[in-house]
C-alpha cells in the first residue's frame, strides 16, 4: 500500500486488521516502524472500532520503530525479528499482519542491496507462514506510485494499492486506485474514498442501473402543481428544480418536504446555502409550518458550507443521515453548488451515486439549481444534472409591464403526461397557488396586466350578456304564451270531440227509436186487418209474443 | 541462552560500571559479526584491566524478551549502564565508533 504522507495507508493497513478481527475472528498483528503505539491509537480513536477490546486478544501491536537515541554501525537485519513474529504468530493463530511505514526502516539501512535483501526475506517469511501481509510505504510525492527506491517492492508484492490526496478547486480529495492485482481482475479506475466514522470507505459505482419502478405518485405540496404533473412526482424519482435566483426553487422545495412530513414520511432537507432555522422562517410567509416537524424529528434540517468538504466526504454524510433517519423523502438545496465548490468532475459522479442510491432505497428525491441565466429553452444546468432527473420544472421571470412575475414551465416529466403551459407561480401568506396564465391575442400576461385583461374582457363581456339575459327572457315569455295557447286549443279540441260524440251517439238512438216506430205501426197495421204478406215487419226484428 | 564473557585485564575502576546487552538472531551473519567485534573491541579496548561483562540475548530463542525490550533488529547492543540507556544496531564494524558510544577510553 503506497501513498503520500496523510493518505491514509496506516488507516486503511489497520482497518484491513480490524475488520478481519470483528467480523472473521481473525487475529493479526500489526508491526508499526513509523508510529507509537500511542499515536496510532490517538488517529484511529475517532473511528468505531474500540480498539483496547480486540487489543486484548485478537490484536498485538508491535511498537517496532526504532527510537532516536538508537546509533547505527554496520549492517543489521530482520531475522530476529521475523523469528519473533513467527512464535508470536502461531502462538496467537494470527492470519494477518502489517508492516507499517516498511520504507522507514530500510532507508535506515542505507545500503540499496541489503535492502533488497531485506525485502525478499520478508517475502519469503510470509510466504512460508502463511499469513497475509501488508506493507505500507511512502510514495514520492503527488505521483501514486512508489518512490524510485523502493519500486522493486511493487514487484514482489502479489497486489498494489495506491493512494492520493489532492487538491482539486482548493478542496482536499482523496483517491485510491489498485495497481496491480495478481490472480485475479480488479478494476484499476481511480476511485473516489473518504475517511468517516467507520474509516476508510471507497465511492463505488453500482454497476447496474436496474431498481424497480414505482408508479405510486406524491404530492408536490402545491395542489394545482400536481394536477399540471398528473398527481404529482413519482415515488424513487428525482425532480429538478431550476431556476435563477430568487426565483422561489427553495420554497417548491420546501412545499415538498411539508407535504411528505404531512403524510408521516421521514425527509431529510440538505442545504448549502441556509440554515435550517432561515428555511423555516422563510417558509412560515407562504403559510406552511415547517417548525412543528423538524421539532417532531420528522424534517431533518441538514446545512452545510459546501466548501467545507469534498463532495464525496458530502455524500457519504448525506447517506450516513439517510440511513440513520430511515428518510423516504429527500431535498438537496441548491445541489448545484456541490460542482461549483468542488468542480465538476467529482461532483457529477458523486451526485449520480448518491441519487442513484436514493432511487434504489425508494426515496424521492428533489434539487434545486441555481442557473446562472434565466433562460428556460436549450440550457443544460451545470454538470448536465439535467439528464440525471426524472421531471425537470423550470422557474423564471417575466419582466412586463414594471412588475416581476414568477412562471413555472415544467421542461420534461418521464413517464407522466403534463401541461405544457406555463403558469404564473404566486406566493401568498395563505400558501402557493399557481394561476392559469393569460393569454389574450398572442401575449401572455402575467399578475397587474392580466388582471387588468382580465377585468377589461369582463367588462366587455357586460353588455353581450345583458343581450343574452333579454332576449333569453323575451324567448321565455313567449314559450309561456305558446304553451298557453296550445292549451286552450286543446281544450277546444277536446270540447268538440265530445260534442262529435254526442251527436254520433244521438244520431244512433234516433236511427234506432225510428226503426223501433216503423215497427210498431206495421204492428199496429197487421192488427188492423192488413194481409200478413204485405207485412213490411222484418222477421227478426220486432216480436210479438 | 546467557553467556557471561569477561574482557581480558582487571584494575581499578575509575569510572562508573558499564553494563551491556547483545542481542542476536542465533548465529546470523550480521549476529555473528556483531559477536565478534564486541568482544574485539573491549578486548583491545580495555588497558587498565578492567572486565566488561556482556549478556548475549539469543532472540530466537526468548523471542518475547526482545520485543519487550524493545529490539526490533539484530544484531542490536543496548548500554543498560551507565544511563541513558543507549542502542546500537548493526555488526559493530566500527570499532571506533562503538567505543567513543559507550564511552571507552582508546
Amino acid at each position: 500500500m503506497v501513498g503520500g504522507p496523510g493518505c491514509g495507508k496506516s488507516i486503511l493497513a489497520l482497518q484491513a486488521l480490524v475488520e478481519g478481527a470483528r467480523h472473521w475472528g481473525e487475529p493479526a498483528i500489526f508491526v508499526a516502524f513509523e508510529e507509537a503505539e500511542t499515536q496510532i491509537h490517538s488517529n484511529v480513536a475517532r473511528f468505531e472500532w474500540d480498539l483496547p477490546t480486540l487489543q486484548k486478544k485478537k490484536l498485538f501491536f508491535l511498537d517496532a520503530h526504532l527510537s532516536s537515541v538508537t546509533m547505527q554501525n554496520g549492517p543489521f537485519d530482520l531475522s530476529g525479528l521475523l523469528a519473533g513474529l513467527s512464535a508470536k504468530s502461531k502462538r496467537m493463530g494470527a492470519k494477518r499482519i502489517v508492516f507499517d511505514g516498511l520504507d522507514i526502516l530500510l532507508s535506515q539501512l542505507d545500503d540499496i542491496v541489503a535492502e533488497r535483501q531485506e525485502v525478499q526475506r520478508i517475502h519469503e517469511w510470509l510466504a512460508e507462514s502463511g499469513l497475509t501481509g501488508i506493507l505500507t510505504a511512502k510514495s514520492d510525492g503527488e505521483t501514486s506510485s512508489p518512490s524510485r527506491r523502493f519500486g522493486f517492492l511493487q514487484y514482489l508484492a502479489d497486489c498494489v494499492v495506491s493512494l492520493n490526496h489532492r487538491l482539486v478547486s482548493g478542496i482536499a480529495v482523496r483517491h485510491l486506485r489498485i495497481l496491480k492485482y495478481r490472480g485475479g481482475s480488479a478494476s484499476t479506475s481511480e476511485l473516489p474514498m473518504i475517511i468517516s466514522d467507520r474509516g476508510v470507505e471507497i465511492g463505488y459505482f453500482e454497476e447496474t442501473l436496474e431498481y424497480p419502478a414505482s408508479s405510486k405518485r406524491v404530492s408536490t405540496g402545491i395542489p394545482a402543481l400536481d394536477n399540471m404533473l398528473g398527481g404529482g412526482y413519482f415515488r424513487d424519482t428525482c425532480t429538478l428544480v431550476s431556476g435563477a435566483p430568487g426565483s422561489a426553487k427553495s420554497t417548491l422545495a420546501g412545499a415538498f418536504a411539508h407535504a411528505a412530513c404531512r403524510r408521516g414520511e421521514s425527509t431529510l432537507y440538505v442545504s448549502f446555502d441556509e440554515s435550517g432555522s432561515q428555511i423555516v422562517r422563510n417558509l412560515r410567509s407562504v403559510g406552511l409550518a415547517l417548525g412543528p416537524h423538524v421539532r417532531s424529528g420528522m424534517l431533518v434540517m441538514h446545512s452545510v458550507c459546501a466548501r467545507s468538504k469534498s463532495s464525496e466526504e458530502h455524500l457519504v454524510l448525506i447517506r450516513s443521515l439517510i440511513e440513520k433517519h430511515h428518510v423516504r423523502c429527500l431535498v438537496v438545496d441548491p445541489l448545484s453548488a456541490l460542482p461549483n465548490a468542488t468542480g465538476d468532475d467529482e461532483a457529477r459522479t458523486s451526485i449520480e451515486r448518491i441519487i442513484s442510491y436514493a432511487k434504489r432505497s425508494g426515496i424521492t428525491i428533489l434539487a434545486t439549481s441555481l442557473l446562472a441565466n434565466s433562460d428556460a429553452v436549450g440550457e443544460s444546468t451545470a454538470v448536465g444534472i439535467s439528464t440525471i432527473a426524472d421531471t425537470w420544472i423550470h422557474l423564471s421571470y417575466n419582466i412586463q409591464g414594471g412588475e416581476r412575475n414568477r412562471a413555472l414551465t415544467i421542461v420534461k416529466s418521464r413517464g407522466m403526461c403534463h401541461s405544457n403551459q406555463v403558469r404564473e407561480l404566486v406566493l401568498a401568506n395563505s400558501g402557493i397557488t399557481l394561476t392559469d396564465v393569460y393569454t389574450s391575442g398572442g401575449d401572455v400576461l402575467m399578475g397587474t396586466l392580466r388582471w387588468e385583461k382580465e377585468e377589461r374582457d369582463r367588462e366587455a363581456l357586460i353588455p353581450e350578456r345583458r343581450e343574452a339575459e333579454s332576449a333569453r327572457r323575451a324567448l321565455e315569455v313567449s314559450i309561456t304564451e305558446t304553451t298557453a295557447r296550445i292549451e286552450e286549443l286543446t281544450r277546444d279540441l277536446g270540447g268538440k270531440a265530445t260534442e262529435l260524440k254526442r251527436l254520433d251517439s244521438e244520431r244512433l238512438t234516433d236511427a234506432d227509436s225510428k226503426t223501433a216506430h216503423a215497427g210498431r205501426i206495421g204492428g199496429m197495421r197487421r192488427f188492423k186487418g192488413a194481409s200478413p204478406k204485405k207485412s213490411p215487419v222484418r222477421p227478426g226484428r220486432v216480436k210479438r209474443a | 541462552m546467557r553467556e557471561v564473557s569477561a574482557g581480558s585485564g582487571h584494575g581499578t575502576a575509575a569510572k562508573a560500571k558499564l553494563v551491556l546487552r547483545l542481542y542476536v538472531a542465533g548465529s546470523a551473519p550480521n549476529s555473528a559479526a556483531a559477536l565478534s567485534n564486541l568482544r574485539a573491541l573491549l578486548h583491545s579496548g580495555t588497558s587498565n584491566d578492567e572486565p566488561v561483562p556482556f549478556e548475549v540475548v539469543n532472540v530466537l530463542r526468548e523471542a518475547a524478551r526482545a520485543f519487550e525490550d524493545g529490539v526490533i533488529v539484530t544484531p542490536t547492543l543496548v548500554r543498560l549502564h551507565p544511563l541513558p540507556v543507549l542502542r546500537i544496531v548493526g555488526t559493530l564494524s566500527d570499532h571506533d565508533g562503538v567505543r567513543l558510544a559507550l564511552g571507552l577510553e582508546e
